[in-house]
């Protein structure tokens, strides 16, 4: 099963080598993984998208909470409540004459094109992790040149904290 | 004050005392300082051998082993010690030499991302890019260390920061936010386990090497005797609960005895103390204690349903959570089951005298187990035993009965062949009171045979026992039982003599050939002072340790022959 992990380490030297270290080390798989400056300073946020058995999830809490430098491990898939979301750029090779097929798919995923040329595009989407996937699946066939996808951000609905950055 | 001065104070402030260590050329400096800074500094031979000697020193004592070294392949030989050091939780800091902050990363003379390679094998680590840094870090290594499930830390210190000007300060706080190791147990938890052990007909203690870490052998003892309970141990946990002590059952596991892997299937409540459940251990996981619940104090959370699930686990320290169960004892109804904890002991008792650690007995040649025994009388079991790693290991721990904490320094978790002299070393100048066995294979002692040197030189008398059969015995005994006897490189067909080994290095060499020689060498060997003694026993060649139970069975599946 998918599991998010929302982690909140110390900006220190080495930190992210040793989170992603673990997960090879250990025999536990990455699906995507993003790092990312918090609110407060000298903290990170990493959000990996992991998957395996009840056992497994425990294990890669508990093995990622003895790091020295990780504060708090929260896997957001256990809340109650979540929202996640992805952010994707995507390249696609469009001649003029397919152009306003493809602006029309853009706008009904409203997604946005953030730059054109003669013979391509690249659009900026949003939203969660499934919808990314079928927009890039439906613009394919008009040529794809590239893609880069930001990997998962997810945050705990209402007040509730994600994971704290308080000491 | 320059940067090694500054480093070599911090030490002195952790109360370092000896310092394992090889110099080179990106470490130069602080051996310059460290040349008459008035901590006790031991030349190893290879740094595998320093790291080695810090582990035995950290085992034998308590306190934390510092080994330093240079940087590029003086580190890399590190990396087997500190992997090995990960694996048994002792406590070490070393210190490593790296190149100049500016020519890190542009392939240096001597340059190696040790911090990237031993990663995965350290419980924390630095590279130290200003001089202002030393202190706050060499105070969190020793912190991170010794406290919560110690291990490894590692210090890399370029060469520029070593050289560096500054005033020295040290901290008197440590801020760890990340770094809170729990030691108090949940009381829930605790009442909950002395309810079950209450109800509990065939109930069992087993604990591992963290007891011996945390220093619970004395209120361990009290427990059990207020429960009644018997007590088994892994393999790193012998020592720990006395051998004499009625309550004791064994050492459970692949090679440990009858009565304790009998009491693993028939128990029905495991309380497991500091163990990490090492296949070693428990053998097949899913065939281990098959009519058991199991209740796990443990101090590092990772360790507990890891490999067997827990029904009650305990996050804490050994030492703190038996103390708090001696709070609640008196409410302890040790009578509840009075009837079939009897019966459970006399159980335990009949196993024992009817499957005893035993072997076939030989008048006119040298049985390995004859030569551990005679090592037990002769030293009236008080010696501290380290091993190399291997059939002689396993000899040790069935022949030589431990009765106090640290008695037993042995490569469990990694299995390092070359573990045992250089550890000796390390134990004997942490313990000079203390006689120090290294009990050994023709095998491994040649991995570190180097450090005999070290020994010379600082006058260390350990005494080596070499239970030489010219095989890789271990993996012969594999070869013979699982592979059709095909001894594919494990006859060790051209070794040294090694009495005349020792002599060059400047040891005592002596030898036995026949059972009665046995006890001659000892006696002769146990006369010599500050020298190191080897001694070559000649031992029967095909000799196997039983009971084994193959890897990947039940712990049901002992083959005592």
């Amino acid at each position: 099963m998918k599991h998010i992990i929302s982690i909140i380490a110390e900006n220190k030297f080495g930190t992210l080598s040793r989170v992603s270290g673990l997960f090879s080390g250990r025999g536990y798989n990455i699906e995507s993984l993003t790092v990312n400056e918090t609110e407060k300073p000298g903290l990170s946020n990493m959000t990996i998208v992991t998957s395996g058995e009840n056992p497994v999830i425990e294990q890669i809490i508990k093995q990622l909470r003895k790091l020295v430098n990780v504060l708090r491990v929260r896997d957001v898939t256990s809340l109650p409540d979540h929202i996640e979301r992805e952010m994707s750029l995507i390249k696609l090779h469009v001649i003029s004459k397919q152009r306003p097929e493809v602006l029309g798919i853009v706008d009904t995923f409203r997604a946005r094109v953030i730059d054109m040329s003669h013979d391509s595009v690249i659009i900026e989407i949003s939203g969660s992790e499934e919808k990314v996937s079928s927009f890039i699946e439906l613009v394919r066939p008009y040529g794809l040149i590239e893609v880069v996808r930001t990997g998962i951000l997810a945050m705990a609905k209402g007040s509730t904290v994600t994971a704290e950055t308080n000491k | 004050m320059n940067g090694s001065d500054i480093l070599l104070e911090s030490l002195k402030r952790e109360g370092v005392e000896i310092i394992f260590g090889y110099p080179g050329g990106q470490i130069i400096g602080t051996f310059d300082r460290l040349f008459d800074c008035g901590i006790k500094h031991v030349l190893p031979r290879h740094e595998q051998g320093g790291v080695h000697a810090a582990e035995g020193y950290a085992r034998a004592t308590g306190k934390v082993g510092v080994c330093i070294a240079t940087s590029g392949p003086g580190a890399t030989n590190l990396v087997t010690g500190i992997a090995d050091a990960y694996s048994d939780s002792t406590p070490l800091v070393l210190i490593t030499g790296q190149v100049g902050t500016t020519l890190i990363g542009g392939d240096a003379f001597q340059e190696a991302d040790i911090i990237g390679i031993t990663r995965p094998i350290v419980k924390h680590s630095y590279l130290i890019k200003n001089i202002k840094e030393i202190p706050s870090a060499v105070k969190e290594a020793f912190h991170i260390a010794s406290t919560g499930r110690p291990g490894p830390v590692l210090i890399d210190m370029p060469k520029d920061v070593q050289a560096a000007q500054g005033k020295f300060e040290y901290p008197k706080d440590i801020d760890l936010p990340g770094y809170q190791p729990n030691y108090e147990g949940h009381l829930m938890q605790i009442k909950k386990i002395l309810h079950a052990l209450e109800n509990a007909k065939k109930p069992l203690i087993l604990i591992g090497g963290g007891v011996r870490l945390s220093g619970a052998s004395d209120v361990l003892i009290v427990f059990a005797e207020a429960t009644d309970i018997p007590v088994s141990t892994t393999f790193m946990g012998q020592g720990a609960f006395p051998f004499n002590h009625p309550l004791y059952v064994g050492w459970m596991g692949m090679h440990g005895n009858y009565a304790s892997n009998q009491a693993s299937l028939n128990t029905d409540y495991i309380l497991a103390i500091g163990t990490r459940f090492s296949d070693r251990t428990t053998g097949n996981f899913r065939e281990f204690a098959p009519n058991a619940a199991v209740a796990h104090i443990d101090i590092d959370p990772t360790s507990i349903s890891k490999n067997i699930p827990v029904n009650t686990p305990i996050v804490g320290d050994a030492k703190t959570v038996l103390k708090q169960f001696m709070k609640y004892i008196k409410e302890f109804k040790a009578e509840k089951n009075a009837k079939a904890r009897k019966i459970w002991l006399e159980e335990i008792a009949v196993w024992n005298s009817e499957r005893p650690f035993s072997y076939i007995k030989s008048d006119n040649i040298i049985k390995p187990q004859f030569v551990v025994e005679q090592i037990y009388q002769i030293t009236k079991g008080e010696a501290i035993i380290t091993t190399e790693v291997g059939q002689n290991q396993m000899w040790a721990g069935q022949f030589y009965k431990f009765k106090y904490p640290n008695q037993f320094v042995s490569s469990g978790g990694l299995g390092t062949m070359g573990f045992g002299l250089p550890a000796a070393i390390g134990a004997k100048l942490g313990c000079p009171n203390k006689e120090v066995f290294d009990i050994a294979g023709d095998g491994s002692i040649l991995m570190c045979i180097q450090e005999l040197t070290m020994a010379v030189q600082y006058r260390i008398g350990i005494k080596v026992a070499i239970l030489n059969n010219r095989f890789l015995g271990m993996v012969r005994q594999w070869q013979q039982l699982f592979f059709d006897r095909r001894y594919s490189l494990t006859c060790l067909e051209s070794q040294p003599d090694f009495v005349k080994v020792a002599e060059a290095f400047g040891c005592v060499g002596l030898r036995a050939e026949t059972p009665p020689e046995v006890r001659t060498v000892l006696e002769e060997a146990m006369k010599v002072k500050n020298i190191p003694v080897v001694m070559d026993f000649r031992c029967a060649r095909e000799e196997n340790v039983f009971p084994m139970v193959p890897a990947g069975s039940g712990l049901d599946k002992m083959i005592f022959s």
